[in-house]
């Protein structure tokens, strides 16, 4: 099941993209729709976070090409957002939570300027949103793991980007973090902004995504919700784990996907 | 007049060096500076081969190039081949090194040329080093001219690039994504640690050079969890070193640059014992009154 769709917020066109000359991802062709909440789903190692890197260019790729709002990403570049996995950066690292967010402004921003009050009242009200605007004078040292998250997603929202990219935002988040997160991806989804996210519970992307796509090396499906989070293409996904198995037969026991929060 | 000179040199460097080795520490490369203290060598001898001449600006050129060289080579290995930096690191400038010496021994070996040339100054000598004019007008010591405007470009580099060396440091995907190009960045820092450090070898010695690119930059990341007074404490520290290193020096008729070294390794270690951070001294302390109140 692979739903390609007209004025696409990103068009992936025969990717292959290798690792030491393996490859990690064969031959990848889709397009994802604009205003979107995307999840990409898939095992470890299915190369998630790869496909995702790849489409913002941080990583060569082996062949294929990939346009964004139908254009080269370095022409787009201040309409794109990124954020990374959490444990990609050190956070000893000498800086306030004013510090990080800030620097989604600095595409904004030329060289030799300095963040400006209207910069920083941006910064402000993304931690707002994040409800971390108690913390800004705060040393990213000291924050625990869902507040790190919390202010790498008021960077990127600094940004006031139009496309963003979420490796795994809620690894290691609390529920409450997790409920704040997925609200504000809605409120964004509202104003037209499109969402991807690399997601790793089956369950809760049922209630968190409108597209799904589903990833193991090779793409397995890339279509709405509803036609893509069914069994047989699970199965095809995760190749019959037992686990994982066990989890799509709780899935088809439930005739209606309610939110697990409802429960 | 001597002691302001060798103090306002090595007050020089220290400001070049820290504020650079603040970056270099922060981005786990600290040992860079060493790297091309070693690594400038076959540079100086092409240098030499090339010219046949011996004068320190020929010889700083060539230095200069070989250095900038050996980061792009630490950078190319730990991209291309997936090595980690500080094996990188080692493999780059121990090579550069030998390959160096061969030049030596095949090509120069009636020359004495090595190393001492350019990287083992003495900043002792910095007051009898004069610069003097064509017309006989004596302007002062040369070293202070040339660590001086190392040290300007140095802090305007830092004043220009600031959020973008800041951004690159921390979160170089973030910096790739949003358009600002990690391996400029990169190459411009590594740049100048090059000019900074092989301008400064040729005044005040390599040892003092290393110590001064990794102990002030290490002892105010005890002291400070914020980056910019990181950078400021840097520069407190390099003044603070060369005044106290000069007058230790003094007091014991020893070597400058080994004093200065010293006084920079005792900061470190009073940092380390007291910072209000993490000293683990100050931790003991903040154990023990728990366990206090606790009983």
């Amino acid at each position: 099941m692979i739903q390609q769709v007209e004025d696409p917020a990103v068009e992936v066109h025969d990717l292959t993209v290798t690792y030491h000359k393996k490859p990690v991802l064969w031959d990848i062709d889709l397009t994802l729709p604009k205003g979107a909440i995307i999840g990409i789903i898939g095992p470890n190692g299915a190369g998630k976070s790869t496909l995702i890197k790849a489409i913002m260019n941080l990583i060569p790729h082996g062949s294929g090409y990939v346009k964004i709002f139908n254009r080269d990403i370095d022409e787009v570049r201040d309409k794109v957002s990124y954020v990374p996995q959490k444990e990609s950066v050190d956070w000893d690292f000498p800086a306030s939570v004013m510090d990080v967010v800030l620097m989604g402004r600095y595409a904004k921003l030329g060289l030799f300027k300095r963040p400006r009050k209207a910069d920083k009242e941006v910064a402000l009200d993304c931690l707002k949103k994040v409800g971390m605007d108690a913390y800004k004078s705060r040393q990213i040292a000291q924050l625990s793991g869902g507040q790190q998250q919390r202010v790498f997603l008021a960077r990127a929202l600094a940004q006031e980007a139009d496309i963003y990219f979420m490796d795994e935002p809620f690894a290691g988040v609390d529920a409450a973090t997790e409920t704040a997160i997925i609200e504000l991806l809605r409120e964004m989804s509202e104003k037209g902004k499109t969402v991807v996210v690399i997601h790793h519970d089956i369950q809760s992307a049922m209630e968190y995504f409108n597209w799904i796509v589903l990833l193991n090396m090779r793409l397995v499906a890339s279509g709405p919700t509803a036609q893509t989070l069914i069994p047989s293409l699970l199965e095809e996904t995760y190749g019959g784990k037992l686990t994982l198995l066990a989890e799509v037969g709780n899935l088809m026991q439930k005739t209606e996907f309610t939110g697990r929060d409802k429960r | 007049m001597d002691a302001f000179w060798i103090i306002l040199t090595g007050s020089f460097v220290s400001i070049s060096c820290g504020l650079l080795g603040s970056y270099l520490i922060l981005r786990k490369m600290a040992m860079v500076g060493d790297a091309i203290s070693h690594a400038v060598l076959p540079g100086i001898v092409i240098a030499f081969l090339i010219s046949g001449q011996r004068d320190s600006l020929t010889m700083l050129v060539g230095a200069g190039i070989l250095g900038v060289i050996t980061t792009f080579l630490i950078e190319f290995f730990h991209q291309k081949g997936n090595l980690q930096t500080d094996a990188s690191i080692g493999v780059t400038f121990t090579w550069l090194f030998a390959l160096g010496i061969i030049l030596i021994s095949v090509y120069a070996g009636q020359v004495d040329l090595d190393q001492d040339c350019v990287l083992h100054g003495e900043i002792a000598y910095v007051p009898i080093d004069l610069w003097i004019t064509a017309s006989g007008k004596i302007i002062g010591p040369r070293a202070v001219f040339i660590t001086g405007s190392v040290m300007i470009i140095v802090i305007s580099f830092i004043a220009i690039g600031y959020k973008e060396l800041f951004l690159t440091t921390f979160d170089p995907a973030f910096a790739t994504v949003i358009g600002i190009s990690t391996a400029l960045w990169h190459y411009l820092l590594m740049g100048a640690v090059s000019l900074a450090t092989v301008a400064s070898f040729e005044s005040v010695g390599a040892i003092l050079v290393v110590a001064l690119l990794i102990a002030p930059p290490a002892t105010a990341y005890l002291l400070t969890e914020k980056f910019r007074p990181m950078l400021i404490i840097t520069v407190l520290l390099g003044i603070l070193i060369s005044i106290s290193g000069y007058y230790l020096a003094v007091s014991i008729d020893g070597s400058i640059a080994g004093a200065m070294s010293t006084v920079a390794g005792l900061l470190f270690a009073l940092a380390f014992l007291f910072s209000p951070k993490e000293g683990i001294i100050i931790t003991w302390l903040k154990n023990q009154a728990r366990k206090k109140e606790l009983s």
